[in-house]
């Protein structure tokens, strides 16, 4: 195995380390860091590929993803505060009041 | 200067200011407007009159163009030859005297401002018909009256009743438009024109027109016999005297109802080639003549028997467009519209002095009580019976003449029905005149106390009328039209026989008289006994022959079957109703199903979205 496709095997755990966390636990914290390590388990993968073919766009794309990440963090944690704060509990079953 | 035009346009005025301002500017503005543009249109009607007399041939005027369609051009244009001329003088002149006796018969009436606009709308409509040059132009006014006279016979709408007649009478008359708008565009498609002129001069001409005149003839005969009720479409006249009694006498009697004997002798030329048209107008004629006098005979309604009375006598005049004598059938139009207004107007002062009654059975005895009225009743009946030598007495008589020796489909059966008819006609007329003039009162004490003449503005339009009637006799109309309608020609082995007829004619008319002089001298006792012997007869009449029932039964009620069954349950709430709601249901329903889905739990979503992912994915595989 080179270095490759272990980086890549480093990839597909986070992710799948990061799927069962999303589809197993019940707090929503933990579910917003999970999908976090599903996020750097890709951006790994998008790292390893632009290294390989040597270019800058993969780069730059990596960057560009973090943005929007940090983005989405810092609007996803103050509604999951905002949700606690109301409802006195992070279990995200309890957060049902769209069911059809 | 726009001479014609504003003849048109006078009335026109009348009505908006009238239904524009009318209710604001109160009474004294309304009767001027009402009374005083129709009197300007009659003199500028005159004077139109003597530059025809001075210049000898029609006068045209070109008022605008409609629409002009590449080479097709149609014009508002008016054409005012003798016929039209006598026509456009009637219809302003009486029209004129009905709206000044309206200024005394509706005075107290609330929507007196919308009588008169109405009433100056019809004037308008009317002499666009009588003056335009094409069939369009006098289809706008032939629509046009029949809106007026909707409007006019609903104008108590308040009454349902009313209301009913005026549909009943729109109704009636849209089928016989079907059959005018067939006729005119027959004509356009075969001619290239609708002007009266070219269409007649069409032909005329030696070359036959690519079209039968016997089916255009039928065709605009069947438009005529809506307007003009005739059978089989006459259901709707007895109906329309719901309407103010100086409608009745003014649209209902002596100008609305004559548009279809003016349409035909309009289009002589036509018809002259259309003999067997003729037959048909002349047999339609003579049985409606007939059939309306009969029915006239049990009427009890003082307004009724009138309404009869013009059908019966519109019959007269389709008997002799039908034997060619279109002439003869314009006098008798002009003396019928003095003296059936004269007797219209006479119902109405009657009915005005009784406060509403119109039974004939709760009169009697007003000879003395309204002697104006009365006299000019006595005048008006004695013209319409017949007798010499009153207006009706001349155009009666030559009608049966040229029905007896036409060889235009004259024939002595024609003849004999139309005598008999005569004769009807003298005895219905004269049972009301006895029965609400001479016989000893059979009012109540309440009505009787009240008795009154009418106002001068009623009294003096009657006087005017009874006169006209009276004399107008002498003014031999079909002479004056006969550059424009020739006279037919009659058989000369029957010309020995023309004064006997008259003198025949005359013995109908007093033996009319005197019969119902004998039945009714006493009042109701003779009648009564006459009702009870033929009692199965008297119900059939009474009943008017039920026309109204079968069609009722025949059309009225399958029409209304299908409108319900059909269109209204399968139509209307099956599948017009049945698709949305079934739309509506389906969405309802598949939105329930899906909304099953939003369980509220985060962890489904997400397998959802990983199913959604992984079967794209493998679609995207399998399809490279």
């Amino acid at each position: 195995m080179d270095r490759t496709q272990l980086m890549l095997a480093l990839s597909v755990t986070l992710f799948a380390l990061g799927f069962v966390g999303v589809m197993v636990r019940r707090n929503a914290l933990v579910l917003l860091m999970c999908m976090e390590l599903m996020l750097n388990g890709v951006i790994l993968s998008l790292v390893t590929f632009a290294g390989r073919s040597a270019t800058l766009d993969g780069a730059v794309l990596v960057f560009l993803v973090f943005v929007v990440a940090a983005a989405e963090i810092a609007i996803a944690i103050p509604i999951v505060l905002l949700l606690a704060r109301q409802r006195g509990t992070l279990d995200v079953t309890a957060y049902s009041e769209l069911k059809g | 200067m726009n001479l014609l035009t504003l003849i048109v346009l006078l009335p026109l005025a009348g009505f908006l200011l009238n239904g524009l301002l009318g209710p604001r500017l109160g009474k004294g503005f309304v009767s001027l407007v009402g009374c005083g543009l129709p009197i300007l249109a009659f003199l500028a009607t005159v004077r139109a009159f003597m530059q025809l007399h001075g210049a000898g041939e029609a006068l045209v005027e070109t008022s605008y163009t409609w629409a002009a369609v590449g080479d097709f051009k149609f014009d508002v244009a008016f054409y005012f030859d003798r016929l039209s001329a006598l026509m456009t003088l009637i219809v302003t002149g009486v029209g004129s005297l009905i709206h000044v006796y309206s200024t005394g018969y509706m005075k107290d009436d609330a929507s007196y401002a919308r009588y008169f606009a109405y009433l100056n709308l019809f004037l308008f409509f009317m002499l666009l018909l009588v003056l335009g040059r094409s069939l369009l132009v006098c289809f706008v006014g032939w629509e046009g009256v029949g809106l007026a006279s909707y409007l006019l016979i609903g104008f108590w709408f308040e009454d349902p009743e009313k209301a009913a007649a005026g549909k009943k009478a729109f109704i009636t008359n849209r089928v016989g438009d079907a059959g005018f708008l067939l006729g005119m565009f027959l004509l356009y498609h075969a001619l290239g024109t609708l002007d009266f002129d070219a269409v007649n001069a069409a032909f005329q001409g030696p070359v036959a027109p690519a079209v039968s005149a016997s089916l255009v003839g039928v065709l605009l005969f069947i438009g005529a016999t809506g307007k003009s009720a005739q059978i089989p479409l006459h259901v709707w006249l007895p109906d329309a005297m719901a309407g103010p009694t100086p409608v009745s006498a003014l649209i209902h009697a002596a100008t609305m109802v004559t548009a279809g004997v003016y349409l035909v002798a309009r289009l002589n030329g036509l018809y002259l080639q259309a003999p067997g048209a003729s037959q048909l107008i002349a047999v339609v004629g003579v049985a409606t003549a007939f059939f309306a006098a009969t029915i006239a005979l049990v009427q009890t309604d003082i307004k009724k028997v009138l309404a009869y009375s013009t059908i019966s006598q519109l019959g007269f005049m389709f008997l002799a467009l039908g034997v060619g004598a279109y002439g003869v059938a314009v006098f008798h139009v002009y003396t019928h519209a003095f003296f059936k207004a004269c007797l219209f107007l006479g119902a109405g002062s009657v009915i005005h002095s009784l406060g509403g009654e119109q039974d004939i059975r709760r009169m009697g005895g007003l000879a003395r009580r309204i002697p104006v009225t009365f006299v000019t009743f006595a005048v008006a009946t004695a013209a319409i019976a017949g007798l010499p030598p009153l207006a009706g007495f001349f155009s009666k008589d030559e009608i049966l003449w040229f029905a007896f020796a036409s060889e235009r489909g004259g024939s002595p059966i024609l003849w004999a029905v139309a005598s008999l008819t005569a004769l009807l006609t003298s005895f219905y007329m004269f049972r009301l005149l006895i029965l609400t003039f001479l016989t000893p009162s059979r009012m109540d004490a309440h009505t009787e106390h009240h008795v009154h003449e009418s106002p001068f503005s009623m009294t003096s339009v009657l006087i005017v009328l009874a006169v006209l009637s009276a004399i107008g006799g002498f003014f031999h109309v079909y002479l004056f039209l006969e550059p424009v309608m020739p006279l037919p020609e009659t058989d000369h082995a029957l010309e020995h026989l023309e004064l006997p007829l008259v003198v025949f004619a005359v013995a109908i008319g007093l033996a009319g008289l005197a019969a119902a002089a004998y039945v009714y001298r006493g009042g109701l006792g003779r009648a009564g006994q006459l009702q009870r012997r033929f009692a199965g007869a008297h119900r059939l009449l009474s009943g008017k022959y039920y026309v109204d029932e079968l069609y009722e039964a025949v059309l009225g009620r399958p029409l209304h079957w299908i409108s319900e069954r059909v269109f209204l349950r399968l139509g209307d709430r099956m599948l017009i109703d049945g698709s949305l709601h079934g739309l509506a249901a389906l969405a309802q329903r598949s939105a329930g199903r899906l909304g099953r889905v939003e369980t509220g739990s985060l962890q489904f979503y997400v397998w959802l979205a990983v199913l959604g992912v992984v079967a794209s994915l493998a679609w995207m595989w399998r399809h490279g």
